[in-house]
């Protein structure tokens, strides 16, 4: 059962993969690179099972969590191309 | 089933490495970097390291992307076309090298070989001797406090060292507001 899921997260992988690779716009590969990180959500779930050690259960949250920041500083960067800067009153020293 | 998990793993690592080698646009490259970062934090989830997998993918797919976007933005996106032309000296010495790696590691225990010294040269006595010892009965304490003190120490003193310059670099702007 469990082996069934990690062939299809291993498949969804290869497949995100393929996507990242081939493109062909640049917002296909950020995409996938979102996939990716829940898929390795799940991965680091079903691998638990799998193994019959799902004591890890819980880091999964904090790959959720870092997948969001990712995916945040890549849109602000192509919504103000930069990271954010000091305003006009931080600069005012 | 792990060992072909690992295999499938470290094969998709080799395919987004050899991508990276081979793509112009920096910003697809950074994107296939925070890839890299989380199949390889699979990977190493899969050889049982969940807390150096976590770094991994707190590091390389959260913060490295960050700090590389910021790059990225007061720079170009594009690589310059240099020269890209196929240097024999170069192969040569990237293969003795791999080779030398590989024949480094021929040495190594196997994969949670459980003969293998570092669960048998000292361990044991961490085991059974640190409680009175040390006194203190949580063994991971009295190796961290007591058998490598001097490396905690040392650790420790890195940390806020480093502590020391964030706090210099971020709060340096309110200092001059305050002294002005």
């Amino acid at each position: 059962m469990f082996a069934a899921a990690m062939i299809a997260i291993l498949l969804a992988m290869f497949m995100s993969l393929c996507r990242a690779l081939l493109g062909p716009t640049l917002y296909d590969r950020l995409l996938a690179v979102n996939v990716l990180g829940t898929i390795t959500v799940l991965f680091i779930a079903v691998f638990g099972f799998l193994t019959g050690r799902p004591e890890f259960l819980d880091i999964g949250l904090a790959y959720a969590l870092i997948n969001f920041i990712a995916t945040i500083a890549v849109l602000k960067f192509f919504e103000y191309r930069d990271m954010g800067r000091a305003t006009e009153e931080e600069l005012d020293i | 089933m792990e060992t072909l998990i690992n295999i499938i793993l470290l094969t998709f690592l080799a395919i987004i490495a050899i991508a990276i080698t081979r793509i112009r646009h920096l910003l697809v490259t950074v994107v296939l970097t925070g890839m890299f970062s989380l199949l390889s934090a699979s990977l190493l989830v899969s050889m049982d390291a969940v807390d150096v997998a976590f770094t991994e993918a707190a590091v390389g797919a959260g913060i490295s992307t960050l700090l590389f976007l910021s790059v990225l933005a007061l720079t170009s996106t594009e690589e310059l076309a240099g020269n890209r032309k196929f240097s024999s000296i170069a192969f040569i010495l990237v293969s003795i090298t791999g080779a030398i790696l590989i024949y480094g590691t021929l040495d190594i225990p196997k994969f949670g070989d459980p003969s293998a010294p570092v669960h048998h040269h000292i361990a044991e006595r961490f085991i059974y001797e640190s409680p009175d010892e040390i006194g203190v009965p949580n063994m991971v304490t009295s190796v961290l406090a007591s058998y490598r003190g001097y490396d905690t120490l040392g650790e420790t003193t890195v940390i806020l060292t480093a502590g020391i310059g964030v706090l210099l670099l971020l709060g340096r702007g309110k200092q001059d507001k305050e002294t002005d």
